[in-house]
């Protein structure tokens, strides 16, 4: 009798391995954990790799005070249920420049607070190794990154000069200083989230689901209006429209899309027959070709 | 994304449902720079409508500006990703491309058709089940085709498909088509696959892509996509004997004992008996532990956590199998080796091997041949360089557990490690153990059991063996050096000699005092290792210092 696994099987097992390889030979790992659907298959799988026990490593955020308040919750919430520690780092030195995504620009404001805060982390606790939940299907230039992603001690990502990976065996060998960041989705795509989410019932943020939120347009997308930090510009009005977030990031970043996707089949359904790429609705990836190439480069994930 | 719209809006529940029991195919696809591959695999993208509105304009905007179709869609620069590689209208490195219809989803590793980047295809190829091979229908097969398919062949892929592309170029042209055909079919008879499929194709007209195209009535096959969805790749894993790599011991409590792993191949229920391959311990499994509750069988690709009735030592590192049938457990595999980086193979020199089990010191102490990938010849050959395979025997500090590649490509592949730079070297495929008696290559006269034997160092030069093995050796020796071996060094190379212990010293301290060679000591697990060479030889070709202080 034959059995053939799944492609949502495959996937997996295939990250699950992922997983427990880092645990095996790393000293000090860490997952970085965004909060988004993506945060929380990873999440999910580390606890399947590890159960019965909790998953043998920390969750990182690292915060930029602009995250949805709803996140923020979620995030608590989900490292009570795993059992693991979660550690909230926040570049202190931009809070005190005051840099914001309203005064500083989208560009700026991430490298410092995102890209910076990360670094930051990962040389306070000297982490040697950093599960990611990117995709390869995300985005042009991630389709060539490694599943083990080495990075040198400033932490560059150096793309003509990768290790070649073959079969499932993976080079965790690292100088001091040096680290690697592990991508365990690699190989999943938007809607592989997506079913698995909805196959496995794992939690997610409620911001993906459709609820009547105040919102302002602004530069062609629709922004949240999260907390009262968002100053209006002249002419905008903060509206109550029935919207979900197909990503999630930092509220002033992030738009929103009408929807009435209040379920998850009907997530899947609106996004199966969409006409636009879920990082869209994100800012940072439109500022210049070839962003986010840059950005991996100097160490974003 | 628009496929089986009608039942996404009608039942989304139904759609998810169905969904659910899609199969998987990885696949590589292979050709030269103008072959017209990225094109091809844009195609498919596009075709099975995996490109968004907002990344349709985009590719518009690109097509205009650097595109090389005049201004019209240019599906190539759907994915090249870096912006180096854009620049030079080259694709540089492996990258994965997904897509999926209603029966399966995609897993495509792009690969570059450059002479220098046969280790990107290897790398790709590890993975894939089934390989696109594309030919220019204007130009034939080229050095780069036969290239591709031995390669594809070497990493066990069993399905090819022909893609003959640019058929509007040549007007159709079914005879023409029909020779490619059968030069490719006479030239791959060697290479062991299961089927070749070729295809007329135009990945520019998308004919025989998706839909059958009208310009190829004399056709009858199936098109690109339609065998991509039902070629049946399911290997027989499942029907091999059972193997669990441990990747992780799982100890949450004193009670719970868990070894975590990916089964490699075959089946194992709660209740079967298993061996573990080191130790020769057996016992038998108590659960089939996953966080959504027991299993009451486990089968291979999955990753599963299995306790056992008994207290056995099982760390990382061991490979828990059926005890019927337990795998190859050497220290000396005999592999085929794909060199990957710029600084070429040391023979002697310690690497890293790191195998489905973990990683193990070890060295590769003889290249017997290496495999001319146009040809398919063998020619003789001290080191192997960046892109060169070869047939290797390696040396590691301990046993380790391993299959045939042929057999097991998880349990029979490992990849070289250099110990300083850390850089991935070397990609290998175990074909077997050689029968352990084989190794020393030495001539010896033992006339008088009680006078110290004359053992000549000699026949390296000629068959490349460069180690010698003396751990066996019991009695008083005296080591000669024939000429030959006395050229070998002088030209750079180096010989490993394994010692049991110390007492064996004094005949390799002689022989080199007497022969002006200088050593190098290294203790090791189970005796001493001497690398004995030339002082003030440069090594043959541009070796870098690997540390040994020449």
């Amino acid at each position: 009798m034959k059995k053939n696994l799944t492609h949502l099987q495959q996937l997996e097992a295939e990250s699950i391995h992922i997983i427990r390889e880092v645990v095996a030979e790393f000293d000090n790992p860490v997952m970085l954990y965004s909060i988004g659907k993506d945060s929380a298959v990873m999440l999910h799988l580390a606890r399947k790799a590890f159960y019965p026990a909790p998953p043998p490593f920390p969750l990182l955020h690292v915060d930029t005070t602009w995250k949805f308040r709803d996140m923020i919750e979620f995030r608590g919430r989900m490292a009570k249920e795993s059992g693991m520690e979660l550690l909230v780092h926040v570049n202190e030195d931009g809070v005190k420049k005051g840099v914001s995504p309203f005064t500083h620009g989208s560009a700026l404001y991430t490298d410092v607070m995102k890209t910076e805060g990360l670094k930051q982390a990962l040389d306070k606790y000297k982490f040697d190794a950093a599960f990611g939940g990117a995709r390869r299907d995300e985005e042009k230039s991630r389709a060539k990154e490694r599943i083990f992603s080495f990075r040198s001690a400033n932490h560059r990502w150096d793309p003509k000069n990768q290790r070649p990976e073959l079969w499932s065996l993976y080079n965790t060998r690292i100088k001091p200083g040096e680290s690697i960041r592990v991508f365990p989705l690699s190989n999943w795509t938007e809607l592989d989230i997506w079913q698995y989410i909805h196959l496995e019932e794992i939690p997610i943020v409620p911001l993906y689901y459709a609820a009547v939120r105040p919102v302002v347009e602004r530069d062609g997308m629709l922004i949240m209006v999260d907390d009262d930090r968002l100053e209006l510009k002249p002419g905008e009005k903060v509206e109550y429209k029935s919207v979900r977030f197909r990503t999630l990031g930092c509220y002033p970043l992030t738009g929103a899309v009408e929807s009435e996707a209040d379920t998850l089949p009907e997530i899947i359904q609106e996004m199966l027959l969409t006409r636009t790429s879920e990082r869209q609705g994100r800012l940072i990836d439109h500022d210049q070709a070839g962003s986010m190439e840059k950005k991996k480069q100097e160490g974003y994930f | 994304m628009a496929h089986q719209s009608e039942l996404i809006e009608k039942d989304i529940l139904a759609y998810l449902k169905s969904q659910e029991e899609k199969s998987l195919l990885r696949f590589i696809t292979c050709g030269s720079v103008d072959d017209g591959k990225s094109t091809l695999i844009g195609r498919l993208l596009w075709d099975s409508k995996m490109v968004f509105e907002d990344q349709l304009a985009a590719l518009e905007a690109d097509s205009k500006k650097v595109g090389t179709q005049g201004g019209a869609i240019d599906y190539a620069l759907l994915l090249d990703g870096l912006q180096a590689e854009r620049e030079q209208g080259i694709t540089i490195d492996v990258a994965y491309r997904f897509f999926s219809t209603d029966r399966r989803k995609f897993i495509v590793a792009d690969t570059p058709g450059h002479e220098q980047y046969t280790r990107n295809m290897v790398t790709g190829a590890s993975t894939a089940k089934v390989a696109v091979i594309l030919v220019d229908a204007r130009k034939g097969l080229l050095t780069q085709t036969r290239r591709h398919s031995f390669l594809v062949s070497l990493v066990g892929i069993k399905h090819i498909v022909l893609a003959i592309n640019k058929m509007d170029l040549i007007g159709y042209d079914e005879e023409k088509f029909r020779a490619i055909e059968a030069d490719y079919r006479e030239f791959a008879a060697p290479l062991g696959f299961a089927s070749i499929t070729a295809l007329p194709i135009s990945a520019l007209n998308g004919d025989n892509i998706i839909e059958k195209s009208s310009e190829t009535a004399w056709y009858q096959g199936p098109t690109l996509m339609h065998f991509l969805e039902t070629v049946q790749v399911e290997d027989d894993r499942d029907q091999q004997p059972f193997r669990l790599p441990v990747q992780w011991v799982n100890r949450p409590n004193l009670d719970f004992r868990g070894f975590c792993g990916t089964v490699a191949s075959g089946t194992v229920r709660p209740g079967d008996e298993i061996r573990v391959a080191s130790s020769g311990q057996t016992s038998k499994v108590a659960r089939i532990v996953t966080f959504n509750g027991d299993l009451n069988e486990a089968v291979a690709g999955q990753a599963v956590t299995l306790t056992l009735e008994d207290e056995i030592d099982i760390s990382r590192g061991d490979m828990l199998t059926r005890p019927e049938a337990p795998p190859l457990y050497t220290r000396h595999p005999e592999a085929h080796l794909v060199w990957m980086h710029d600084e070429p193979l040391q023979p002697g020199q310690l690497y890293l091997v790191k195998t489905a089990t973990g990683v193990t010191p070890g060295r590769v102490t003889a290249v017997q041949y290496a495999v001319d990938v146009n040809t398919l010849e063998q020619k003789q050959v001290s080191t192997l360089g960046l892109n060169e395979i070869g047939l290797a025997r390696i040396e590691l500090d301990r046993p380790v557990s391993f299959d045939p590649y042929g057999a097991n490509r998880d349990t029979g592949s490992f990849i070289l490690i250099d110990r300083f730079t850390n850089a991935t070297v070397a990609a290998g495929m175990v074909l077997s153990a050689p029968d352990e008696s084989q190794r020393a290559h030495l001539s010896a006269s033992d006339s008088n059991p009680w006078a110290p034997r004359h053992i000549t160092l000699d026949a390296v030069a000629a068959t490349n063996l460069n180690v010698v093995d003396l751990t066996e050796e019991k009695g008083l020796f005296i080591l000669d050096l024939a000429q030959s071996i006395h050229d070998y060094l002088g030209k750079g190379n180096r010989i490993l000699i394994r010692l049991r212990d110390l007492s064996q010293l004094e005949p390799v301290a002689q022989l080199a005092y007497e022969h002006e060679l200088a050593f190098e000591f290294d203790r090791n697990g189970d005796g001493v290792s001497i690398l004995l060479f030339k002082r003030g030889t440069s090594p043959v070709k541009g070796y870098g210092d690997d540390g040994t202080g020449i």
